[in-house]
């Protein structure tokens, strides 16, 4: 069977008359990879993420295989995609598990039957790792917990398409790694499409397949790691001055020297003491 | 990561963990079942005339072997009086549960959108003005103004809402401007109103069960019946949206949808319980509380054990309005808060540990 494949063209996705991603456009997002989507605060990633759950009303064509995601309903994008949002529920009363549970039994397209549903929700969260919390209150766990806890949620789902918005942003360098690790093979494994935003942008180039790069509600660079990740683009899109390295264990490194003013030259206000 | 076959160890602990936990709940639910029917039968057994618990026992299971004066005092004021305490109470926190998963604040009640101050000011309009509908039976006239104020201002809330796109903040907005809109209106009719029309809706609003008849406990109870499967059949998609907005609508829910048919609900109950008995503040706040901390927040449990919490504190208010000046029945309105509150703090030192 081939990979699944999602196709966007022409989209335009803002919030009420603020237009925030206008007439974008990508290559085919293949299964089996996982896309890392980048780009400073406010570029548009979380809207795009959006987008393409059907969370934001947009124009344009976002077809997967040959579905137009962009008719469907709330109910049509989630037997299809399951998003993870970058922020987190506040004083929930749920278990982990109940949560987990609830993102099977809430759905229309979820299971119906109680009991396979536990064994679901239990197996996601032995994936994580995190199968010790599954009778912890979701209010009483750490930040990471927490974000471990609500990426249970949308992997228990089970779906072709998987959006993740900074799922990592909470978590120790361990958990980070581990993370990143199993969204790789979970993508590789069943051959689904992954679209992760990204802050931490060597975790990109170590894990992604492919690096989309926005920069103002448009598309700045798009390719393998690195390709994409380059000094000039780190210039343009971060106005930071940056090296690329690959270190001696293959890895692509980022090394920050400073950060630029606008015009590109060195700011002043963020430069290194001198000695 | 590591992958764990189905049948692992550990997963069986969790599974098994979690089925002791289902059980807890029911063992709870079933706790608050008994404590309602206790509270509610301590409820008919109180009152200025001493009548033991074993003659009104007797008086509802075989009403021929009473005298007349205690069969008239069973059946048409302990009996229908305690049935309202149960019925008002329960639907008020269940009113009150929705109200807090939709508006995701715990501080919301049945009436924090206003659905008591339109009630209060139909209830004026009735009062005051002497406003009536024709073909009702006596003593409707001022439930059905009530009840038509209070139901068609959410109606308007939903309308003003949707005109302005989703979302909770606009719609506390409108029902916050409603509430002082309708309280402005009260003080206006109030104003013109003469001192016995004054007297008496300053009686209605305070809450009393002492307007219970057998026919309003009919419809009561036929809401009841007709919003409480829907709002069951909505547990899990109402625990979903617990989550968050963005995370329910990614789960396929259409969270507006959910949202609009639960307000229904919510003005239905409350609207009902306001027009017959007046504001009983309290309840729909609190109930909510002391069920999320017995219970948590998963809906299939959350609301029935809410609905029972509610139920049980009305029908202690409803003896504590009787005995608390002795020979004289206090508005129950004025006491709920001093059963649920003791009730409440109880709970909350009590826990060690929140779920
Ligand atoms: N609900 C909203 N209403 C109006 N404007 C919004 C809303 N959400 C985001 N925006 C605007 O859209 C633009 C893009 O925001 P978006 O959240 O997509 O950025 P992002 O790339 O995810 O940023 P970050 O890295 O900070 O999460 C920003 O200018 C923001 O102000
Ligand atoms: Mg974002």
């Amino acid at each position: 069977m081939a990979p699944p494949a999602l196709r966007i063209e022409g989209l335009s996705a803002g919030y009420g008359r603020r237009r925030v991603i206008s007439d974008l456009s990508l290559p085919a997002i293949e299964g089996g990879g996982v896309t890392a989507l980048i780009g400073p605060n406010a570029a548009g990633k979380t809207t795009l993420l959006r987008s393409l759950a059907g969370l934001v009303p947009a124009r344009g064509s976002i077809r997967l295989d040959e579905v137009e995601l962009t008719r469907l309903s709330v109910a049509g994008h989630s037997a299809r995609v399951a998003y993870m949002p970058q922020a987190l529920p506040q004083r929930v009363a749920l278990t982990v598990l109940e949560a987990t549970l609830s993102a099977l039994m809430s759905s229309p397209d979820g299971a119906s039957d109680v009991a396979e549903a536990q064994s679901r929700a239990l197996r996601a969260l032995e994936r994580l790792g995190i199968s010790d919390l599954a009778m912890r209150g979701l209010d009483e766990l750490s930040g990471g917990q927490r974000q471990l806890a609500s990426l249970a949620q949308s992997i228990v789902r089970e779906p072709t398409v998987l959006l993740l918005d900074e799922p990592t942003s909470a978590l120790d360098i361990h958990h980070q790694l581990r993370v990143m690790q199993f969204v790789r093979e979970l993508a590789e494994e069943r051959g689904i499409i992954v679209v992760i935003v990204l802050h931490d942008i060597a975790q990109a180039a170590r894990y992604a397949t492919r690096v989309v790069v926005m920069k103002q509600g448009a598309v700045a660079a798009d390719g393998p790691p690195d390709a994409a990740i380059t000094p000039a683009m780190l210039a343009d899109v971060y106005k930071v001055a940056a090296r690329v390295e690959r270190c001696s264990h293959g890895f692509l490194q980022i090394m920050v020297d400073r950060a630029l003013d606008e015009a590109g030259v060195q700011a002043r206000s963020v430069a290194p003491p001198s000695t | 990561m590591s992958e764990l076959s189905p049948s692992s160890p550990a997963h069986d602990a969790e599974l098994s963990a979690y089925a002791r936990l289902v059980r807890r709940r029911i063992v709870l639910i079933g706790a608050l079942c008994l404590l309602m029917t206790a509270a509610m039968l301590f409820d008919i057994a109180t009152g200025p005339s001493n009548l033991p618990l074993s003659d009104v026992l007797t008086g509802i299971l075989h009403p021929g072997a009473l005298d007349a004066p205690s069969r008239v005092i069973i059946w048409d004021v302990r009996l229908p009086y305690a049935l309202m305490a149960t019925l008002v109470g329960a639907a008020l926190a269940l009113a009150g549960a929705e109200m807090q998963t939709i508006l995701n604040n715990p501080l919301a009640s049945p009436f924090t959108l206003g659905v008591s101050s339109a009630a209060s000011f139909g209830a004026a309009l009735a009062l005051v003005m002497g406003l009536s509908l024709p073909l009702l039976p006596v003593g409707w006239n001022l439930p059905v103004f009530a009840f038509i104020l209070a139901f068609g201002s959410v109606l308007l809330l939903q309308m003003l809402a949707s005109l302005r796109g989703t979302g909770v903040e606009t719609l506390v907005l409108f029902g916050i401007a409603l509430v002082f809109t309708f309280n402005a209106l009260v003080a206006l009719v109030q104003f013109v109103a003469t001192q016995e029309a004054l007297q008496q809706l300053v009686f209605w609003s305070m809450g009393s069960l002492a307007r219970a008849t057998w026919d309003k406990l009919g419809v009561l109870a036929l809401v009841l019946l007709a919003t409480t499967p829907f709002s069951l059949a909505a547990s899990w998609r109402m625990t979903a949206l617990r989550l968050g907005e963005d995370r329910a609508r990614s789960f396929g829910i259409s969270v507006r949808r959910l949202r609009f048919l639960a307000l229904l609900r919510v003005s239905l109950l409350a609207a009902t319980s306001v027009a017959f008995v007046g504001t009983i503040g309290f309840i729909g706040l609190v109930a909510p509380h002391i069920a999320r901390l017995l219970v948590g927040e998963d809906h299939r449990f959350f609301l029935p054990a809410s609905m029972l919490t509610g139920a049980a504190i009305m029908s202690l208010a409803s003896v504590a309005s009787k005995t608390l000046v002795p020979g004289a029945l206090l508005p129950v309105g004025i006491v709920t808060a001093l059963i649920g509150v003791p009730f409440f703090v109880v709970l909350v030192f009590s826990r060690r540990e929140r779920l």
